[in-house]
C-alpha cells in the first residue's frame, strides 16, 4: 500500500490510525436501505428531535456508491435478497453494515417461507440493533458503538471482504 | 333470513345459487363458479354495485371442492354490502375472470393465482404478484407447509 | 387497460433502447422514497412516461398464513406491522372483526378510546405521507415540521400503549390497559402543538410555486376509473366521491360526532394534499369531542370467555382460573362462520375478512389492503407524465409496504 506496510505496526502508523479513523467515524454517510417499520423509527431518528446528524452522520447518500454505511432497516425477505447483495457489493471500502430491528437482524417474528432470518446470512454485519422498532435512542447508542468500533480499527489490516 | 337483494339474486339466477346467508348482518349468496361473471355483471350494471371491494380465496382443504373465491361488493348509492362465493374444485381451478367490469379486479385476481394457485380466464397478464418468479407452489394453501423454504435464486438480471 | 406493456425480460435491466427510440428505465427495489421497496419498469420516450408496470412483493411477511397458526389475539402483533404508520387503525378494524364474529359488543367507553387513538393514528398517517412527499420534492423544512408533531403523537401514544410505532393495544373484547391519567391535559397540549406545526407546513406548502406546479394536474385520475379500479380513501375523495367508512356505515360511536369529510374535485396529487390536510384538521375534531364525551368505567368486556379476568378473581375464583388458562392456550373460540368488518383506515377502506371454523385458530384471515388498489392504479395515474410526477405521485397514493404486501 505504500509507507504504512514499509513501516508496519508503528508510531507512525498508530497516529494515521488514529487520524483516519477520527475522520471516517465522525463523518458516515449512511444508505438507508428502508423496507417496513423500523424505517419509521429511521424517520424519527434522522428528524430534529433525536438528531443523528450531532454525530456526524447528517446525510443519507441514496446511492451506494456515495455511501460507507449500509443501514438495513426492516425486514428482508427472499425476493430483496439478492437486491441487498447487489447493493452491499455496489458499495466502495471502506464500508460497514448496520442492521437496525430485530427483522434484519435475526428475522424478527416473520418466522415463515417468505423472510430471510437475519441479514446476516447474506452480507456480513458490524452491529445488530435489537428492538421492534428501535427507540431512537438505541440507534444512537449503536452508532456511537460503532464509532467506538471504526476507531479500533487500522490502515493495515483491512479486510477485504 | 330474507332480503330483497338475495331474492333478486335467487329470482334471477335460479339453478346457479346454491344458498344464502346472512350471518351476522353480511348478505352472502353461494353462486356456482360459471355464474360468477354474468351475476358480477347484473350486480353491478342493474343492481347498482359500483366498487368491487375485495376478491380472494380460501382453502378448506379436507372439503371438496376445496377452494372457495370470496368477492365483496359495495354500493355506494345504496350503501350496500354483498358478499359472493363460489366454490372452485381443485382439478379445475379456473374461474372468468372479473377484469372486464372492474380494472382494479387485475391485481386481486393475480394475487389469488399466486397464492392459491387459481387460475383465471381472461385475464390480461396473469403471473404471480407477491412471490419472486421461480417460487414453486402456492403459499396460502393448507398444504404448503408454514417454514417451508425454497432454495434462494441469484439476482437476474 | 391501464397502460402497461408486457416486459419480456431485458437483457439488460438498467437500460434498454427500443427499436423506436424508447428507453426501459428500472426504478429499483431500493428508491430513496422513505416508502418501501416497488419496483417499477418504466417506459420512457423522453422524459414522459409511455408505459409501466409495477412488481411489488419484497416485503411480503406471509401475515396470512402466519395468522392461521396462532390465536386471535396472537394476530394483534402482526396487524401492528400493516400499516405501520397508523397501527390503532389496524388494532381497532381486527377487533372489531372478530368482535362482530363472535357477535359482542364492548363497553362504551372501549368504543370512546378507540375512536380518540384511532383518530391520532390517522393523524401520524398524513403527517407521515405529507412530511415525506414533502421531503421529497426538497421542501425539507417542512419534513423536520411535521415529524416533529408526529414525535409530539407518538410521546402521547406511548404513554398509552406503550409503543411508539407498534402498540398492539386492543384485545379482543376490550383494550390492555386503560388511559393515564393526566391523558386529557397532554392530548389538548399536544394537540395545540400539532396544529402549530400543520399551519407552519401548510403556509409554506400550501400556496408555494413550486409545490403547486409539481402537484396541481400531476398524477390525475377520473371519477369513474377511480371507482372502477377500487380505490378508496383520500386518494378516491380527490375525485369528488364522497365515500368514507366512517359515515356511510359508521363502527363505534362515529355517529356520535360532528365532523366533515373533505371532498376533491379533480383527482389530482393537489387534491389528494389538500384532503389529508384537512383530514387532519378533523381528526383532531374528532378526539377533541370524544375526550369531553369520554364515559368512566370499566374497559374490558364482562364475559371471561372473552377478555382475561383481573388478576384478582385469577387468584381467588377457580372459575376464573380455568377461564384465565383456556384463554391463553386455546384463544377465544368465535363460532363457526365468516365476517367481513371495514374500517376507515388513513389510505383508505381497510377490510378483515375472518372465517371461523370454532377452534382458537382463524381458519382464514384476510386483509383487504387499500394501498393494493392504490398501486394498482399507479400506473394509470403516472401514464403520460413526466418522470419527476412520479415522485410527486407515489408519494401522495401513500403506499405503505407493510399494508400493500402484508
Amino acid at each position: 500500500m505504500g509507507l504504512e506496510t514499509a513501516l508496519g505496526h508503528s508510531f507512525l502508523t498508530t497516529r494515521l490510525d488514529a487520524a483516519v479513523n477520527w475522520g471516517r467515524k465522525y463523518s458516515f454517510f449512511q444508505y438507508p436501505f428502508v423496507t417496513a417499520c423500523c424505517g419509521m423509527e429511521y424517520m424519527s431518528t434522522f428528524a430534529s428531535v433525536y438528531d443523528i446528524s450531532r454525530f456526524g452522520a447528517e446525510y443519507p447518500r441514496f446511492s451506494p456508491r456515495q455511501a460507507d454505511v449500509l443501514f438495513v432497516v426492516g425486514t428482508v425477505n427472499e425476493k430483496l435478497a439478492p437486491v441487498l447483495k447487489r447493493v452491499y457489493d455496489q458499495m466502495c471500502e471502506p464500508k460497514w453494515v448496520v442492521s437496525f430491528g430485530v427483522c434484519a437482524t435475526s428475522g424478527g417474528f416473520y418466522d415463515n417461507y417468505a423472510t430471510v432470518q437475519g441479514i446476516d446470512k447474506i452480507i456480513p454485519v458490524d452491529i445488530y440493533i435489537p428492538g421492534c422498532p428501535p427507540r431512537p435512542e438505541a440507534v444512537l447508542d449503536a452508532l456511537i458503538k460503532l464509532q467506538q468500533k471504526v476507531a479500533k480499527e487500522s490502515v493495515l489490516d483491512r479486510k477485504y471482504r | 333470513m330474507s332480503s330483497y337483494l338475495l331474492d333478486t339474486l335467487k329470482a334471477r339466477f335460479t339453478d346457479a345459487v346454491l344458498a344464502t346467508h346472512a350471518f351476522r348482518g353480511d348478505e352472502t349468496a353461494v353462486i356456482r363458479k360459471e355464474a360468477l361473471a354474468e351475476a358480477a355483471a347484473f350486480l353491478k350494471k342493474e343492481l347498482g354495485f359500483d366498487f368491487l371491494m375485495d376478491l380472494t380465496a380460501a382453502d378448506y382443504l379436507p372439503r371438496e371442492p376445496r377452494f372457495e373465491l370470496v368477492c365483496h361488493f359495495y354500493s355506494s348509492a345504496h350503501n350496500y354490502r354483498l358478499r359472493l362465493k363460489c366454490p372452485v374444485p381443485a382439478d379445475d381451478a379456473a374461474v372468468d375472470s372479473l377484469t372486464p367490469l372492474w380494472a382494479g379486479a387485475n391485481w386481486f385476481e393475480r394475487e389469488v393465482y399466486d397464492m392459491f394457485g387459481i387460475k383465471f380466464n381472461g385475464h390480461p397478464d396473469l403471473r404471480r404478484i407477491l412471490m419472486y418468479d421461480g417460487f414453486e407452489g402456492h403459499p396460502l394453501r393448507k398444504d404448503y407447509p408454514l417454514k417451508k423454504r425454497q432454495p434462494r435464486l441469484p439476482h437476474k438480471d | 387497460m391501464n397502460g402497461t406493456r408486457k416486459h419480456e425480460t431485458p437483457k439488460h435491466p438498467d437500460l434498454e433502447k427500443l427499436e423506436d427510440g424508447r428507453l426501459v428505465l428500472n426504478m429499483g427495489p431500493s428508491h430513496p422514497a422513505m416508502h418501501g421497496i416497488v419496483r417499477l419498469l418504466l417506459t420512457v420516450e423522453g422524459e414522459r412516461v409511455v408505459g409501466s408496470d409495477i412488481e411489488i412483493g419484497y416485503l411480503h411477511r406471509g401475515f396470512e398464513k402466519t395468522c392461521e397458526n396462532i390465536t386471535y389475539n396472537q394476530c394483534i402483533p402482526y396487524t401492528d406491522r400493516l400499516n405501520y404508520v397508523s397501527p390503532f387503525i389496524n388494532n381497532v378494524g381486527y377487533a372489531l372483526a372478530v368482535e362482530k364474529l363472535m357477535g359482542i359488543e364492548t363497553t362504551a367507553r372501549c368504543k370512546y378510546i378507540r375512536v380518540i387513538m384511532s383518530e391520532l393514528s390517522r393523524l401520524t398517517d398524513h403527517l407521515t405521507c405529507i412530511g415525506a412527499n414533502a421531503m421529497e420534492l426538497a421542501a425539507f423544512t417542512v419534513y423536520f415540521y411535521l415529524i416533529n408533531a408526529r414525535e409530539e403523537l407518538y410521546r402521547l401514544t406511548d404513554s398509552v400503549a406503550g409503543g411508539r410505532v407498534t402498540p398492539a393495544y386492543t384485545r379482543v373484547g376490550g383494550l390492555t390497559r386503560d388511559l393515564p391519567p393526566d391523558f386529557k391535559r397532554n392530548a389538548a397540549e399536544v394537540f395545540r402543538k400539532v396544529r402549530r406545526n400543520i399551519s407552519d407546513a401548510d403556509k409554506l406548502l400550501t400556496r408555494n410555486r413550486i409545490f403547486y406546479d409539481r402537484l396541481r394536474g400531476t398524477g390525475t385520475i377520473s371519477r369513474e376509473d377511480a371507482v372502477s379500479l377500487s380505490f378508496t380513501g383520500p386518494a378516491l375523495r380527490s375525485t369528488g366521491v364522497p365515500l368514507d367508512v366512517r359515515k356511510a356505515t359508521p363502527y363505534l360511536v362515529y355517529d356520535r360526532f360532528d365532523f366533515d369529510v373533505p371532498v376533491g374535485s379533480n383527482g389530482d396529487n393537489y387534491d389528494r394534499y389538500l384532503v389529508r390536510m384537512e383530514e387532519m384538521q378533523q381528526s383532531m375534531r374528532i378526539a377533541e369531542q370524544a375526550l369531553a364525551q369520554l364515559p368512566d368505567g370499566p374497559i374490558n368486556h364482562p364475559d371471561f370467555n372473552v377478555s382475561l379476568p383481573p388478576k384478582e378473581e385469577v387468584y381467588g375464583n377457580i372459575e376464573a382460573l380455568m377461564a384465565h388458562f383456556k384463554l391463553t392456550f386455546e384463544g377465544v373460540k368465535p363460532p363457526k362462520g365468516e365476517v367481513y368488518q371495514a374500517v376507515e383506515g388513513g389510505n383508505g377502506e381497510v377490510g378483515f375478512y375472518i372465517v371461523s371454523d370454532g377452534t382458537g385458530r382463524p381458519l382464514r384471515l384476510r386483509v383487504r389492503p387499500p394501498c393494493f388498489a392504490l398501486t394498482g392504479g399507479l400506473s394509470k395515474m403516472i401514464q403520460g407524465g413526466y418522470l419527476a410526477d412520479i415522485i410527486a405521485t407515489f408519494g401522495q397514493v401513500n403506499m405503505i409496504g407493510g399494508e400493500l404486501e402484508r
